[in-house]
């Protein structure tokens, strides 16, 4: 199944075409279509994941010092499948060297005291180090000696999120066929999940850079159609453009840094091979530095991360189930991806093993602070969990800038998980008030709602990470590893920042949860007959709050006060999902992995609960200073502050946008009047003194006659030219042919 | 036979095409204009294929012919509507783009 | 003109070839007089008759050349096709049959100056360039089967682009030329 992956993403894209012929004929409006092709998809991926943990507890060939065997298989196209051997051997002897390098390079746990169970762990990674990703590709096309492969790559990264994918995808298939049920454009609605999956599937399973360029444009593309849904409403169709436009943005740093790569590894788009070539020093440090900064650029617009975040939020004019598929669960990791599978590039460019700061650490940090700001003044539901998902993931791009690579991307996973949960949660409650609106149309509904209310709050519990939900186990590895990986001493900011997020996230969750539970039914809610939705939108929810309790047993710390965990249970997600070749950057003796640390535990979730506590007392008990924003000038301004999103998209829309047009206008209209008017009107009174003086000496007929002349001498040479422009299209043709004769004339006079 | 008699034949026609398009006023008249000159390409690019051998001319000659066919399609159309809107096909009435 | 091209028929010094380079002949001055006539003519469907004439010489200058498959293609698609279009447009746009009204522009001057310019010039570049080169003596007819070989495989995108070119002119006509 390892190298047959590429049926999976070929399957949705067939159901997308299947759909858009023949969805709108079938009893279901297409949607058995999608569902059956996503459970398909969801059945392999599970298989792929199975195939992927069985290789790495029996490598298929054990690693000798002269390189590991890569089950490579390598098609070409019918005639030139000899020719392609060579290449594959040597793309393929590069990681086999580094991991020759790197077994001589040592311990992965330098913070760990000598414990047996470091020791262990260490040489089991050592060992499953050996693993090789699966890659398959044939060559897309050549072009001037440079051939471009298409292919799939399948390790621990791209089994998890083909596993993570397939599933949301699944749940949010089902919920949809209740939630958009009747909607003017069904078909076209279950059409573009479809495409948007298999888009996703292409992606994480794309073996080189262009090919995840392609992806990622598809994705992108998806998310545009799918936000535009109802773009018959305005703001719709509005932010389904921001969406598109500010993604372009990325794009372009996206492209600048796959094109930097291609040339500075020597013309390849390998992702193994550009990695490889990172870790080994091959490439300068400065081309990786100016790569790694146009790829952020890529995923700050993609995942959201401040300042490039705004259109992330406004995506949630979308349908509620593409909020919680494409904006919180899938898409919107492409970015983490992105890092996650180049982190050679990232790693070296940055110097993350080695600084105790760094960009990416920091953009991630300052995200997850102020995403969780925002979160705080919104009333629609949704934007609370959009800005909590900006948030997040600002947790995941400083946990892959601290060097916390497992940790990230394990919260990706359990995030992709509590989030998809909880969106679709708000998607149930509004379900039949066509409102988001918390604080006009919600409130008291855990009476009427009681599944929805229970798996929201166990979404809750994960996202604000609470033991033993999900979120603990990736939001506390996250945490250890800011402060315990870097240069010396850790990453004292991102740890003070990311626990301060634990305390915010509590909060707004706390907040949001007061006005949508608890309380008055207010407004729409209170008029309109609420009760439990049927089963295809809670069993959905219900499996997803399941896995958002257990989800965070996957990767259980066995080091530190939770050494008594037996090894066969412990870190099993990092075990099975960490890159185990040799082009991870794990050969590093700078890169290791945090351990539990009970004290930081306890801290972290104590203050999360803190912030729940404050949120609590404030809402439930009617504690604190409330009407501060009234009467307080700082904090209303800060209020304001936050109202407007930090002013960011006043300052897209009405100065950088408006800059091309209206501002450029004004500066050339206030150019033109006050300095060349004021030019003019100096030489004039200064001439008119001078005239004055001149009118008496010379003549005055003469000035006038030049004065006058001048002015004919215009209009006459406009009247001349405007004969020219006769409309006449055949005396245009007359002049195109003679000026072409004339241009050849020179050519033949020259040539000759 | 020297290549130059059909190059030169081919220029010729080409010219009368050209003094055809810009000293005619009927419509239709000029779109028969462009035929010749799209005729002349053709009898260019055959001779230089004869002259090589290759095939690729005489492939191109049809293809010129196939752009031709939707040329004269599009062109007549053109005409018709222009015939509807102005009731006449005199292009020198038609001169909208007059400054 | 014609006399010119005779002239150049006549100076081949490719004594076998003679019946060839008559044909040529003819078939030349048949053209040019056709085409001249083409631009000259007040009627506009006797216009239309000598492009039959110009289109079916270039057909016999195919034949001459080799390429018969294009000849009946030119006499197929051309003569076939468009001239009968060409007819129609005649007559839906109901032009007068007779001379009443001058169907040259006044400024045939200008269109004279410019293809005389056209004509000095391209004819000095081809003098220049192509001046004493032969055509193979043994011109053989191209098989028709190596045409089609380089239509479905060299140029099998090309040939498929030109299929989406008609269909598009086809719909392009229909909404340009439809009534409301």
């Amino acid at each position: 199944m390892l190298a047959h992956a590429w049926i999976i993403p070929l399957i949705p894209a067939l159901a997308f075409l299947l759909i858009l012929g023949i969805g709108k004929k079938l009893p279901r409006g297409g949607s058995e279509i999608g569902i059956a092709s996503v459970a398909i998809c969801f059945v392999l991926a599970l298989a792929v994941a199975a195939g992927w943990i069985g290789r790495v507890n029996n490598p298929p060939e054990a690693s000798g010092s002269h390189g590991a065997e890569v089950e490579h298989v390598d098609e070409g196209p019918a005639s030139g499948s000899e020719g392609e051997a060579e290449p594959a051997d040597e793309e393929h002897g590069a990681p086999a060297a580094g991991l020759a390098e790197g077994q001589t390079a040592a311990p992965l746990t330098p913070a760990a005291p000598a414990a047996p169970a470091a020791e262990e762990e260490g040489a089991e990674a050592e060992e499953h180090h050996a693993t090789d990703p699966v890659v398959r590709n044939i060559t897309w096309f050549q072009n001037g000696g440079v051939e471009i492969k298409v292919g799939t790559l399948v390790d621990g990264l791209s089994a998890v999120l083909l596993v993570v994918v397939t599933l949301i995808s699944l749940l949010v298939h089902v919920f949809s066929t209740d939630y958009v049920a009747g909607d003017r454009r069904y078909t076209h609605y279950f059409a573009f999940l479809s495409l948007f999956t298999s888009s996703m599937l292409f992606f994480v399973l794309a073996e080189n850079t262009l090919q995840m360029l392609v992806g990622w444009e598809l994705v992108g593309l998806c998310s545009f159609a799918l936000i535009g849904h109802w773009w018959e409403e305005k703001p719709n169709s509005d932010a389904a453009l921001k969406a598109f436009l500010t993604n372009r943005v990325g794009d372009v740093g996206l492209l600048c840094g796959v094109i930097i790569l291609y040339f500075a590894a020597g013309q390849t788009f390998d992702t193994v091979a550009i990695n490889t070539m990172a870790n080994e020093g091959e490439i300068r440090h400065f081309l990786l530095l100016v790569a790694s900064l146009s790829l952020l650029t890529a995923v700050m617009s993609k995942s959201g991360q401040f300042i490039l975040h705004t259109w992330l939020p406004d995506a949630m004019a979308g349908p509620t189930p593409v909020s919680a598929l494409i904006h919180a669960a899938t898409m919107v990791v492409a970015g983490v991806f992105l890092i996650a599978r180049l982190y050679g590039v990232f790693f070296n460019g940055l110097s993350i093993g080695t600084s105790n700061i760094n960009a990416m650490a920091l953009i991630g940090a300052v995200t997850l602070l102020f995403g969780a700001f925002l979160a705080f003044v919104q009333s629609d539901i949704k934007k609370v969990l959009a800005y909590s998902t900006v948030s997040q993931l600002g947790y995941m791009v400083m946990a892959l800038g601290v060097g916390a690579w497992t940790a990230a991307i394990f919260h990706l996973f359990t995030h992709a998980i509590f989030k998809a949960c909880l969106f679709l949660g708000s998607g149930s409650l509004a379900h039949h008030i066509h409102s988001f609106d918390m604080k006009k149309d919600m409130g008291g509904l855990r009476k009427v709602m009681p599944k929805t209310f229970w798996t929201f709050m166990i979404g809750t519990a994960a996202l604000v990470a609470i033991p033993p939900f999900a979120g603990f186990w990736s939001k506390d590895e996250i945490l250890a590893g800011a402060q315990q990986l870097g240069g010396d001493g850790g990453y004292p900011v991102m740890l003070v920042m990311g626990t301060l997020g634990a305390a915010c996230t509590g909060a707004y969750m706390t907040r949001a949860i007061w006005y949508v539970f608890f309380g008055e039914r207010r407004g729409a809610s209170a008029t309109h007959d609420m009760h439990e939705n049927g089963p295809r939108i809670t069993v959905p929810l219900i499996i997803l709050a399941g896995l958002a309790i257990v989800a965070g047993f996957t990767n259980v710390p066995d080091t530190g006060a939770l050494s008594w965990v037996p090894e066969d249970l412990a870190l099993r997600f990092e075990h099975f999902v960490e890159p185990t070749a040799g082009y991870f950057p794990g050969e590093l003796p700078s890169f290791s992995h945090p351990e539990f640390n009970i004290v930081l535990a306890l801290v972290s979730t104590l203050v999360g609960l803190a912030g729940v506590a404050g949120a609590y007392l404030w809402y439930w008990k009617g504690l604190g200073p409330h009407g501060l924003t009234e009467r307080n000038r700082f904090a209303r301004a800060g209020y304001r502050v936050l109202e407007n999103k930090y002013g960011l998209d006043i300052l897209y829309t009405d100065v950088i946008a408006g800059s091309t047009k209206g501002p450029i206008a004004r500066g050339v209209y206030w150019f033109n009047q006050n300095v060349i008017d004021g030019l003019v009107n100096l030489v004039g009174t200064s001439a008119r003194s001078a005239g004055t003086w001149v009118y008496q000496r010379i003549d005055q007929g003469v000035v006038d006659t030049v004065v006058n002349s001048s002015g004919s001498a215009a209009e006459g040479s406009g009247e001349v030219l405007r004969k020219a422009q006769t409309g006449k299209v055949q005396a245009y043709g007359a002049y195109l042919f003679l000026g072409a004769a004339v241009l050849a004339a020179i050519f033949v006079v020259i040539a000759s | 036979m020297l290549l130059n008699q059909f190059l030169l034949l081919a220029a010729v026609l080409f010219c009368i095409g050209v003094y055809g398009v810009i000293s005619r006023r009927n419509g239709v008249l000029v779109l028969m204009s462009i035929e010749l000159i799209l005729n002349s390409v053709n009898i260019n690019l055959v001779a230089f294929s004869a002259m090589t051998g290759a095939v690729s001319g005489q492939v191109f000659a049809l293809f010129v012919i196939a752009v031709a066919a939707a040329e004269v399609g599009v062109g007549l159309a053109i005409v018709l509507a222009i015939f509807r809107t102005h009731r006449t096909v005199d292009l020198d009435d038609v001169d909208l783009m007059k400054g | 003109m014609a006399g010119l091209l005779l002239a150049a028929a006549a100076n081949a010094d490719a004594p076998v070839l003679v019946a060839q380079n008559v044909a040529f002949g003819l078939i030349a001055a048949m053209m040019v007089f056709s085409a001249v006539r083409l631009v000259t003519t007040d009627n506009v469907v006797h216009a239309a008759a000598y492009l039959v004439m110009v289109l079916g010489g270039a057909a016999a200058q195919f034949i001459l050349l080799g390429a018969e498959f294009i000849a009946i293609t030119q006499v197929l698609v051309y003569i076939g096709a468009i001239v009968v279009l060409f007819l129609f447009g005649i007559m839906l746009t109901k032009a007068p049959m007779k001379g009443t009204e001058k169907l040259s522009r006044d400024n045939w001057l200008l269109g004279s100056l410019t293809s005389l310019v056209l004509l000095a010039l391209l004819g000095f570049a081809l003098l220049d360039g192509f001046g004493g080169d032969k055509l193979p003596a043994d011109l053989a007819p191209t098989d028709t089967r190596a045409v089609s070989d380089s239509i479905f495989g060299t140029y099998l995108v090309p040939f498929e682009v030109i299929s989406l070119l008609l269909l598009a002119a086809l719909i392009g006509a229909i909404v340009i030329a439809r009534r409301d």
